[in-house]
């Protein structure tokens, strides 16, 4: 299906600190879970804020525009991220 | 559902955006709930009346697009596509529009007519959004009105805009715009679209739509392809698709669906420029700054716990006071039908009557719960409308995730009783908001291992008799070893049963804080309990007659009959001398002596239920009525004569109770349930379980409570009265060489034991199968009845003290509990390594 980049090759969403903004780059997921993703509104080029992560690590918790999202770090790894910092 | 003489509405919209308050404020207090053929989603649906005529109004589940990749969605979409609403009132979040228009687009595009709703415009004006809604109805070509369901404002507007776009489209249909360019995409969606021209048996479909999910690889929409052209017609057709897909996909280097998805936010940016002002994004909410303090890392089990120990608090502990107060109630109605009954005879009832009683006690102890549930309801509802709820299921997922079940797997556990007192009707009930379909179904299988209410009887009774030295390390295991087996189970069950079944991501929203409303709480509070009353009451009533016929058929045998009746008269006679010389002798005697001891019985019981000084002042006023002259006899405060024929009544009444109970006694000895549990024995003796043990817990199926009092009638010796169950039952198991083995084995098979009856009901309501309804009582049974027999015939081997074995198992579960976590956390970590290993 997609195209899996190469290991250490890559940030995803997985990697950022709470605080940490990021633009979206690609999703490497597939079917119901990326629907969803591009449902909720984390779409390519879109900049989310990490929030926090829960108390046991995860989930994670993101903001994008008015609203926030919660995902599994299991799902979040499949959501690519460019390098850039983006300030507030 | 009839359209008739009006019109056919559906209200569809994303998760949080207000839809169902909508609904309510649309439709008001006269709606239905059922269910979507075939599955368990709710079908909500009510009618208004209008200046059109009657409009049925339907509110389709919350979804935040129109796939098939969900249920919900499905659901949405089948009835959409099928029903063809002659309206749709997409509902939208004002404050959160520019994701909120993906919808609209793909309801457009199933060329459906609509109004717009601008839901939650307070919330939209409160963070400095203004949206201009003439522009806005302009470019969408829509009729949009401003709503806040919440504060009961637009329902009017609303009305009036359904009531002008459907009498408009009524005179001159005009279908929806087309408003997404799909660029590149165009020419092919063209020639799909015309390659399913010829095709009369798709003609009633939008072709557009149909050409852009075929494109998509939509599952349900290749589905549709091939039940109406038949495999022969449609197999080209999709190799042409597949072919143009191929294509696209190679030319431009992207998926179809990522492109479409990217063509309709593109869409949406133009829609809204102009549209939309002032939303500045830096300001923080109120929500952020609350949830910096509740989701925060160190502060926020602390604050999980103490909700839950406030549900716990005011719905489990003090709703089950409030019984206490609604109880006399039910007690009353008892009175009241067994006024209406035949009356009792002197040793055997009327069937009528025994079954009469029976059944309202089978309904009282259901209803006995109502309170509870309609504050536990109540408390629900809260925690669900102000938002709390999703993060409790952030907070949890990573540990009940591991083992299969999910984060919101947490409050149908906490309802089943993971401590110590709730129950699995409820729990089960509350299934229905896990998103992920399979720990929805383990999450269903599990609730029933939670501690509920009618369980705590025979632990206490149990641990009274077995373990009166280690009784708080005893409670201690029982109190928390559900949530290991629960765990555990769940486990098990996902990866083996469950393993097929559909599961989702975990990808939710966190909606914003409200503060809930007291209608739209009340109205689910009621509407749940009162589901509740309704669907378990019927067929709990209904298997309760069925129970009433196995513990009474065949019945004893005539010799048997014939030897209690010669019992009676002999106590009869023994009265009747007592009374020879007693002036009273004329009442108490002859045709009077039946009615006598009834009204005796009935005033002890009266004055048992009857509360307070003044409670008890009415029942004597209320039998004086009813018999001035008994009143005399069974009070002890009359003359001499009086006193002795109060003595005289006492003893005949007891004797009259032995033999009642001692003929109940052989009688279920006797009856077919009593056959059952004696057949049972070859393969429950392993678990140490005699024929006695098993009738209590085979009628215990029926109705948890139950359990105890049958034990209690059947350990009854009738001799010694003063002896409490505990003495009784001690004493005869372990005469009969039990020891409190047994009472570990026992506790296991009942911490372990099926669902009661109505809590298999809302597992048939909530998976929608009667097969799964079977497998949640043959699973916990056989698992019961393998770990019961397995610790007492070990035990008896290694000749382990009870409280040894009870040790053993507890603390062996619970270390099975921690490899079991730790290797799927290995697992997990090392899947999340190997996604982005090279190939």
């Amino acid at each position: 299906m997609s195209k899996m980049p190469q290991r250490g090759s890559a940030r995803t969403l997985n990697d950022i600190r709470p605080g940490g903004r990021v633009r979206i780059h690609r999703h490497h997921s597939d079917g119901a879970v990326r629907q969803r993703l591009l449902d909720l509104g984390l779409m390519p080029n879109v900049v989310v804020r990490v929030v926090r992560s829960a108390p046991l690590n995860d989930p994670i918790e993101l903001k994008l525009d008015a609203s926030s999202i919660t995902l599994r770090r299991r799902e979040a790894i499949t959501i690519e991220v460019t390098s850039e910092e983006i300030e507030p | 559902m009839s359209k008739g003489d009006g019109i056919l509405v559906a209200l569809a919209g994303q998760q949080n955006a207000g839809k169902s308050t909508l609904f309510n404020l649309l439709t008001g207090a006269r709606q239905h709930v059922a269910n979507y053929p075939g599955v368990t989603v709710d079908k909500k649906y009510g009618q208004y009346r209008d200046a059109i005529g009657t409009v049925y109004t339907v509110d389709l589940p919350g979804t935040y697009s129109l796939t098939s990749f969900s249920l919900e969605e499905r659901v949405a979409r089948e009835f959409l596509l099928g029903d063809r609403p002659d309206l749709t009132v997409n509902v939208v979040d004002a404050s959160n529009l520019r994701r909120s228009l993906h919808l609209t687009l793909q309801i457009l595009e199933m060329e459906l007519p609509s109004v717009l709703a601008l839901n939650m415009m307070d919330v939209a004006e409160g963070r400095g959004i203004q949206i201009d809604q003439a522009l806005l109805s302009e470019r969408l070509r829509l009729p949009v009105v401003a709503t806040v369901g919440r504060k009961g404002q637009g329902r009017e507007p609303l009305r009036e805009a359904v009531r002008a776009e459907a009498a408009r489209q009524a005179k001159t249909p005009t279908p929806p715009p087309v408003l997404v360019d799909y660029g590149t995409l165009e020419p092919i969606i063209s020639q799909v679209h015309q390659g399913l021209a010829p095709f009369k048996a798709v003609a009633d479909l939008p072709q557009r739509w149909l050409a852009i999910e075929l494109l998509e690889g939509d599952s349900q929409a290749v589905g549709i392809l091939l039940e109406r052209l038949g495999e022969a017609a449609a197999t080209p057709l999709r190799e042409a698709v597949g072919d143009l897909i191929a294509d696209f996909e190679q030319r431009q280097g992207v998926e179809i669906s990522d492109y479409v998805v990217g063509r309709r936010d593109r869409t949406v940016e133009r829609l809204l420029d102009g549209v939309l002002s002032g939303a500045e994004t830096g300001r923080t909410t109120l929500t952020e700054r609350v949830d910096r303090v509740v989701l925060n890392r160190w502060l926020a089990p602390g604050f999980l716990l103490l909700t839950v120990f406030a549900i716990y608090q005011v719905s489990i502990v003090w709703g089950y006071e409030l019984t206490n107060y609604t109880w006399p109630f039910l007690a009353k109605t008892r009175e009241l039908v067994a006024g209406l009954l035949p009356s009792a005879h002197f040793l055997v009832d009327p069937y009528v009557r025994s079954l009469g009683l029976w059944l309202v006690d089978s309904a009282n102890t259901l209803l006995n719960y109502v309170p509870i549930f309609i504050i536990l309801f109540a408390c629900i509802a809260i925690v669900e409308d102000s938002g709390y709820m999703a993060r409790i299921a952030f907070i949890l997922d990573k540990i009940l995730h591991r083992f299969g079940l999910h984060g919101q797997s947490t409050l149908p556990l906490i309802l089943g009783g993971v401590f110590a007192g709730g129950c699995a009707v409820p729990g089960v009930m509350a299934t229905k908001g896990i998103p992920d379909n399979r720990a929805r179904m383990a999450t269903i299988f599990t609730v029933p291992f939670m501690n509920c209410l009618a369980k705590v009887p025979l632990y206490t009774l149990l641990l009274g008799i077995f373990f009166v030295e280690h009784k708080s390390l005893m409670m201690f295991y029982i109190s928390t070893m559900t949530i290991i087996f629960a765990l555990l189970v769940a486990k098990l069950l996902t990866k083996t049963v469950l393993s097929g079944h559909e599961t989702s991501p975990f990808v939710m929203e966190l909606p914003h804080y409200h503060p809930p409303t007291f209608n739209g709480v009340a109205s689910r509070a009621f509407e749940r309990t009162w589901q509740y009353i309704k669907k378990v009451g019927t067929v709990v009533l209904a298997v309760a007659v069925v129970v009433f016929v196995l513990l009474h058929l065949p019945g004893l045998p005539e010799a048997r009959k014939a030897h209690f009746q010669q019992q009676a008269e002999a106590a009869i006679e023994r009265f009747d001398q007592s009374m020879a010389d007693n002036p009273y002798r004329e009442i108490a005697t002859g045709a009077n002596l039946v009615p006598l001891i009834n009204y005796y019985s009935d005033y002890k019981r009266a004055k048992l239920n009857a509360s307070g000084a003044a409670g008890s002042q009415r029942v004597t006023e209320r039998f004086q009525a009813r018999n001035p002259d008994f009143l005399a006899l069974v009070t002890r405060g009359g003359d001499r004569d009086a006193k002795q024929a109060n003595r005289a009544l006492r003893t005949l009444a007891r004797e009259r109770q032995k033999l009642r109970l001692r003929m109940r006694e052989e009688r279920i000895t006797n009856s077919i349930l009593g056959s059952i549990g004696r057949g049972m024995e070859p393969i429950t003796q392993f678990a140490g379980f005699d024929w006695k043990i098993n009738v209590a817990l085979l009628a215990s199926f029926a109705a948890r409570e139950s359990s105890v009092a049958t034990l209690g009638v059947l350990f009854q010796q009738g001799d010694d009265e003063n002896q409490t169950l505990e003495q009784r039952m001690g004493q005869e198991t372990r005469e009969a060489g039990a020891t409190a083995l047994l009472a570990v084995s026992m506790i296991l098979f009942f911490a372990l034991y099926p669902p009661c009856l109505a809590t298999t009901i809302m597992v048939k309501m909530q998976t929608g199968s009667y097969k799964w309804m079977a497998f949640s009582i043959i699973f916990p049974t056989i698992l019961g009845l393998a770990v019961a027999s397995a610790v007492y015939s070990i035990g008896m081997a290694l000749g382990a003290t009870a409280i040894e074995a009870m040790s053993a198992v507890y603390w062996g579960a619970f270390l099975l509990l921690l490899i079991v976590g730790l290797l799927s956390d290995r697992k997990a970590s090392r899947l999340l390594r190997q996604r982005f290993s090279p190939g």
